[in-house]
């Protein structure tokens, strides 16, 4: 797994793909912070992390349309898939070089909040100041969002050579999960609202974002990334089963 | 030892493999001969793992790969028909992420110093796999398939694309390796197995249509049996000469004339060497022999040869 891991970092910054990534997100937060906080006259963040949550949709596929595509189009899975080692491990090493990079991202852009304190506390513009609990919640939150969506992501492209296609499938279904539960409204029955509600990402993201620790929506969110990662195992395994 | 067993392979309704078993022993240089399609590639997939055959099992030194995946595959150096190369990699770094991947336990450096030096790709070790040429890519998934030191070493078409030097050299080293190793490899170049294989297993259309050790094929594909002569003289009356030397069983005039001398396609029953007295009787005549050839059988006629011979 290590190995896999090593070279997924290396290739990230060898290649294109981690400068286009890490360029697009930071451009993408700081400019969305900048818009909703400083121009706005506001130290509150909870619009930044709304609007964050749907900008993932845009950066994270650049970093998950690779992960298989890529090696299917070069036959290097040959090696990959021949070499004595566990498909699980393959699977994980990958992921965690990816969420690698989504956190590195994330935790560069967290520096554009001390911008936001800096003015914020002086102007006094809120009575409370930033609040930082809500703040940490918010970024946990956001951290574990990618990291589902980057399961998602890698399952997606373990299944077509076609980085495009993985890209555009990738999009659609991040977009269901997000808007699932915007259309709740408009459901009547009970019963269909509950499992939208229960497929819907968005509506578990709230309690973190007051800057309430979620338990239960922490569990939700890892598990739903442990099922992508067993399924992006499964594809790999089904080849391999008479 | 490898033994291959019943394996059978469906794509859809379309049999890529159909109940082909042979086994590979210890030590020895095993050439898997087909033309393109055959199953070669199908099969040697299914011996490392990368696919599973939907009936049949393949089992290394008795072991099932499905029972024992991590043992078997350790066991097992593939150099798959398209070298599984990071392009993006330098040739040390790639080596070493796949020593890496294979959780070899010795001294890293002496290894791939060793295997580069094995395949002529030292002078290369620095530099991105990106601008290497055809012929070095190839070296350097060959070294791949060497790393870890693995009893049985499968490549898949090692020498096509190759120009020919490179493809000698290619060779010399499958040589090589042989000494040491179990060699598989795969190839529709009917000349390569001969020149490097102990034995020779030929697969058509998923089925196996010969196992047999090199000289025993090559005799019955009846080498040795067909001539290029080039003779200078009259036309029909050479040709009525040779006709009525003993064991000659067809004479046509093949490729350009060259001032008075033709070139002859000779072809004679097995068993019989017509050319000592095919020399005399021409320099009997005074129509001196400009040349003479053995012509090789053409894969096509290899197969048509060994499926009659079966049916």
């Amino acid at each position: 797994m290590l190995a896999i891991y090593r070279r997924e970092m290396r290739s990230y910054f060898t290649t294109s793909t981690g400068y286009v990534f890490l360029a697009i997100s930071l451009a993408l937060s700081g400019f969305m912070l900048g818009f909703t906080t400083l121009l706005m006259g506001t130290s509150d963040t909870s619009t930044y992390f709304a609007i964050m949550l749907f900008m993932l949709l845009i950066f994270l596929p650049i970093l998950t349309m690779k992960i298989f595509s890529e090696e299917k189009r070069t036959k290097t899975e040959q090696l990959l898939l021949t070499a004595p080692i566990r498909i699980s491990s393959m699977v994980l090493g990958k992921f965690f070089a990816a969420f690698t990079m989504f956190i590195i991202s994330m935790a560069a852009s967290s520096l554009n909040f001390f911008i936001v304190f800096r003015y914020a506390v002086n102007d006094n513009i809120t009575s409370s100041g930033p609040n930082i609990a809500m703040l940490m919640g918010n970024m946990f939150a956001l951290l574990l969002v990618g990291m589902v969506f980057i399961a998602i992501g890698m399952f997606v492209s373990s299944l077509t050579e076609n980085q495009f296609a993985a890209v555009l499938i990738t999009i659609l279904i991040l977009l269901f999960l997000l808007l699932v539960g915007a259309f709740n409204s408009l459901i009547t029955s009970n019963a269909v609202r509950a499992v939208l509600d229960w497929l819907s990402i968005y509506s578990r993201f709230k309690n973190f974002s007051y800057g309430m620790f979620d338990i239960g929506a922490l569990i939700y969110y890892i598990s739903v990334a442990g099922v992508f990662i067993f399924l992006t195992v499964r594809v790999f395994e089904a080849r391999r089963v008479k | 030892m490898v033994e291959i067993k019943n394996l059978v392979k469906k794509y859809g309704t379309k049999y890529a493999l159909d109940d082909i078993s042979f086994n590979i022993n210890k030590g020895e240089i095993l050439g898997f001969l087909g033309p393109n399609g055959a199953g070669k590639s199908t099969t040697m997939n299914i011996i490392t793992g990368y696919l599973a055959p939907t009936s049949g099992n393949v089992l290394v030194d008795g072991v099932d790969i499905f029972d024992d995946p991590i043992g078997v595959k350790k066991k097992i150096g593939f150099l798959p028909e398209q070298p599984p190369l990071y392009i993006d990699m330098t040739v040390w770094e790639y080596l070493s992420f796949v020593f890496d991947l294979k959780g070899c336990e010795f001294n890293k450096k002496k290894h791939l110093e060793e295997i580069c030096e094995l395949v002529k790709i030292a002078d290369v070790e620095k530099r991105l796999i990106r601008n290497l040429s055809k012929g070095y890519r190839q070296r350097v998934g060959i070294a791949q398939a060497l790393v870890g030191n693995p009893e049985f070493i499968i490549f898949d078409e090692p020498t096509v694309g190759l120009d020919p030097k490179q493809i000698i050299e290619i060779r010399n080293l499958m040589r090589n390796l042989g000494k040491s190793h179990t060699v598989i490899l795969s190839t529709h170049i009917l000349p390569e197995v001969q020149a490097i294989c102990d034995r020779i297993v030929v697969i058509n259309e998923g089925k196996i249509i010969a196992d047999e050790k090199t000289p025993s094929l090559n005799n019955a594909l009846g080498q040795n049996n067909r001539f290029h002569v080039k003779v200078s003289g009259p036309q029909k009356e050479v040709m009525a000469l040779l006709r009525n030397l003993m064991g000659v069983t067809s004479v046509s005039v093949v490729g350009e004339r060259e001032g008075d001398a033709f070139t002859y396609l000779v072809e004679n029953s097995p068993n019989i060497d017509i050319r000592k007295s095919m020399f005399r009787a021409l320099a009997d005549k005074g129509w001196p022999m400009l040349g003479m050839e053995p012509v090789g059988a053409e894969l096509e006629d290899v197969f048509i040869k060994l499926i009659n011979r079966r049916s």
